[in-house]
């Protein structure tokens, strides 16, 4: 019963807060620390950026040398993928996706704080390699044959942290898989689930098949680099294509895992502040159904010059091409959602609609490259590198900003400012386009994407120059954003329960931020966008589906931590087991300590605690 | 803290329905086991023949397939209501596998 005495307003000292966070498997708790997470490495990978870009600036530049320009733009890549824009989606996810289905918590609490504190030692290793030994440098995509051939512990740092926090991706994906599938509240059945739920939903399923192939595709490479294995080495039989296969077998999925919930975002944005029901909302979720099952079926699109064959090349191109359709299904949804709606300019509305251009953009430049005889042309230039930044900041990146703004009331129960989130938006909408747009042309006109300088005279010094002005727009927008977040959090002006006015979903019935056990009572769900319909009748708040009851809770838990502490020692052993002779007891003492946790996990038994009525009665009088 | 216990007396039209019911699954189990000893007899002795591995290797390959459609139908109840959403997540990560591995044994390995 300690949880429920100290979530009453009682002031803790420095170190049972960090023991609270330390152990918390609340999802609203766990969805802050991915968002924390995720921004920490968010940053990380921009000052990655900014220095690629600086040393892009002018031809000829020494401002770093060559072998670290191919660390900064592997780490980039990587840290923004794996480590910044996942987790910064997670956190939403973990925050907004129980609340929007009328849920007190996942269907796994203790799993969710194992799946945050992997990914978060996992991209603690892979950072480690720049203080420990060289970071890697065969790119994001660490093709085989050169990755290894890369000299160091780089590349295992790599395969190790992303191993790690691979599975952490994984166990947070079944876990929403298996929240929305079975802990929706009385009457939330699939067709009334709001789109960001639906989205979590499906990303989620593409995670569950999209994963396994990394994890074994990295743990081939892991075996090759350190245990002498010859999975992808074509002298001793292996096969280095292969890698090439695997990895996007899990890379072409994972675009969509990102992409996915970002079109959730923007589809809620878009129907509260046009203050009309989703357009198409049947047609969406299709869309999203379907968008899932294309996506397995093109990773081949990343291969064309690999010289697969005509016949291979021309199935992909097509399924490839296929993948428009409900990508434009969504894109006129959307805009017959604006369409004669009563528009509100906020902050969130105007990421989601410079979105959509930014978007289409993207998606335009996308089925270039899915006719296979013009990508043989594009393949490899800077074009590449400005459609992936299109679709990847133009729809993730937005999406992540628009949603920070959005759901930041709900989350922390103060609103950022809206003139200073208008700034952060038009610096960084107008620094995104400066900086990509004309990296197409650098592309058309021959300059090769992953090269660390240039020749001058080639033409391409202009272009290059206002690129890097366009990053440092981009920097300076959020750098606002961070200012914001000080600012709004110093001043700490609590809201209400739904501060945008017009809020529809769930979450918006409760108040910000929502107790630890979200929902006093189970809410009955009587239509799409639940609390719109309530509203409209006069109600406030939601209807209960239930009596006041006792409410079941998980207790907190130092084990995940532990569980993942072991692995992480276990990383370095397996690493320095080559060239040290500690590696070897190093590995299997971190393996045993992992296994010692799982054993108490097992053995102990934890059954949570309840909140009586009486509890509940007293802290919801207290709020009003 | 809902620790009642619910007992619900059956009608006997119930109980007659419940028992030729079962019954019926009981009849059906069985004559699928037999189906899949038989199927599982034909194969070896397809291996002993010493027919043309040609012939062999994908007959054995679409036997076990029917083999496992009729465990997860017959034997873990996948007919049953309530199971649609099993269903369809088998069925698209079979698809999703099957078109990994066609496309790694007509492109990379042939």
């Amino acid at each position: 019963m300690t949880t429920v005495a100290n979530s009453v307003g009682q002031k803790k000292g420095f170190g049972a807060t960090l023991w609270d966070w330390l152990t918390t498997v609340d999802h609203k708790k766990i969805g802050i620390l991915y968002l924390i997470g995720g921004g920490f490495f968010f940053v990380l990978g921009g000052i990655e950026a900014m220095l690629i870009r600086l040393q892009l600036l002018v031809p000829n530049n020494d401002f770093v040398s060559a072998g670290f320009y191919n660390e900064l733009i592997t780490m980039h890549g990587t840290t923004m993928i794996f480590l910044a824009a996942m987790p910064l989606l997670f956190g939403f996810m973990n925050a907004i996706v129980p609340l929007q289905i009328g849920a007190r918590d996942v269907a796994f609490p203790f799993i969710n704080s194992l799946g945050f504190w992997m990914f978060f030692f996992g991209g603690l290793f892979l950072n480690l390699s720049w203080f420990l030994d060289a970071a890697p440098d065969a790119g994001w995509t660490s093709y085989a044959s050169l990755s290894i051939a890369s000299t160091g512990h780089g590349i295992d740092f790599y395969a190790i942290g992303l191993q790690i926090a691979g599975a952490g991706t994984l166990m947070a994906g079944i876990n929403f898989l298996v929240t929305i599938i079975n802990m929706r509240a009385p009457g939330m059945t699939y067709m009334r689930m709001p789109l960001f739920t639906w989205t979590t939903f499906v990303a989620s399923a593409l995670i569950l098949f999209a994963f396994p192939p990394l994890t074994i595709g990295i743990f081939f490479l892991t075996f090759d680099r350190m245990f002498g294995g010859n999975f992808f080495d074509h002298t001793m039989g292996g096969n280095t294509i292969i890698w090439e296969h695997i990895f996007w077998i899990f890379g072409h999925p994972e675009v969509y895992i990102l992409i996915l919930p970002a079109f959730g975002i923007f589809s809620e944005i878009f129907s509260v502040f046009a203050r009309k029901r989703l357009f198409g909302y049947s047609a969406m979720v299709f869309a999203t159904v379907l968008i899932g099952f294309l996506g397995f079926m093109v990773w081949a699109h990343h291969m064309f010059t690999v010289g697969l064959g005509p016949t291979a090349n021309a199935i992909f191109a097509v399924a490839t091409m296929a993948i428009a359709v409900p990508t434009g299904v969504k894109i006129f949804n959307w805009l017959l959602t604006i369409w004669g709606g009563n528009i509100t300019m906020t902050t969130p509305m105007l990421y989601a609609l410079g979105f959509i251009p930014s978007f289409v953009m993207g998606g335009v430049t996308g089925v270039q490259q899915g006719a296979a005889p013009l990508d043989y042309q594009l393949h490899d230039s800077y074009f590449i590198v400005a459609h992936f930044h299109y679709v990847i900041v133009g729809g993730v990146v937005l999406a992540i900003l628009a949603a920070t703004h959005y759901w930041w009331p709900k989350m922390f129960g103060t609103m950022l400012s809206e003139k200073l989130g208008k700034i952060t938006f038009w610096f960084f909408f107008i620094g995104f386009h400066m900086t990509f747009f004309l990296q197409h042309f650098l592309g058309l006109m021959g300059m090769p994407r992953r090269v660390w300088t240039y020749m001058d005279g080639q033409g391409w010094n202009l272009f290059n120059l206002i690129s890097t002005i366009g990053a440092v727009l981009m920097a300076i927008g959020t750098i606002v954003l961070l200012i914001n977040i000080i600012v709004t959090t110093a001043k700490n002006v609590r809201v209400g329960n739904d501060p945008w006015e017009d809020g529809r979903t769930l979450e918006w019935a409760i108040p910000s931020p929502p107790p630890f056990y979200n929902f006093a009572q189970t809410p009955l769900v009587r239509g799409l966008d639940t609390y719109w319909i309530e509203k409209q009748e006069g109600h406030n708040g939601y209807t209960a589906a239930e009596p006041v009851t006792d409410i079941h809770m998980p207790n907190g838990s130092i084990i995940p931590f532990f569980m993942t502490l072991g692995i992480f020692i276990a990383g370095f052993g397996a690493m320095y087991r080559v060239d040290h002779s500690w590696g070897l007891p190093v590995l299997v003492f971190g393996l045993a300590f992992t296994f010692l946790t799982m054993a108490i996990r097992s053995v102990k038994d934890d059954l949570g605690f309840y909140v009586t009525k009486d509890q509940i009665r007293r802290m919801e009088r207290g709020r009003d | 803290m809902a620790h009642d216990i619910e007992i619900v007396e059956k009608t006997p039209a119930e109980y007659d329905y419940k028992k030729r019911r079962s019954d019926r699954l009981m009849r059906s189990q069985l004559m699928m086991f037999a189906l899949m000893i038989f199927m599982t007899l034909i194969s070896f002795a397809a291996v002993q023949a010493g027919f043309s591995a040609y012939f062999v290797v994908p007959v054995v390959l679409l036997l076990a397939a029917v083999q496992v459609g009729l465990q997860l139908y017959y034997f873990m109840h996948m007919s049953e209501k309530g199971h649609g959403l099993v269903a369809f997540f088998m069925y698209g990560g079979v698809l999703v596998a099957f078109l990994t591995v066609l496309t790694f044994v007509t492109i990379i390995w042939w």
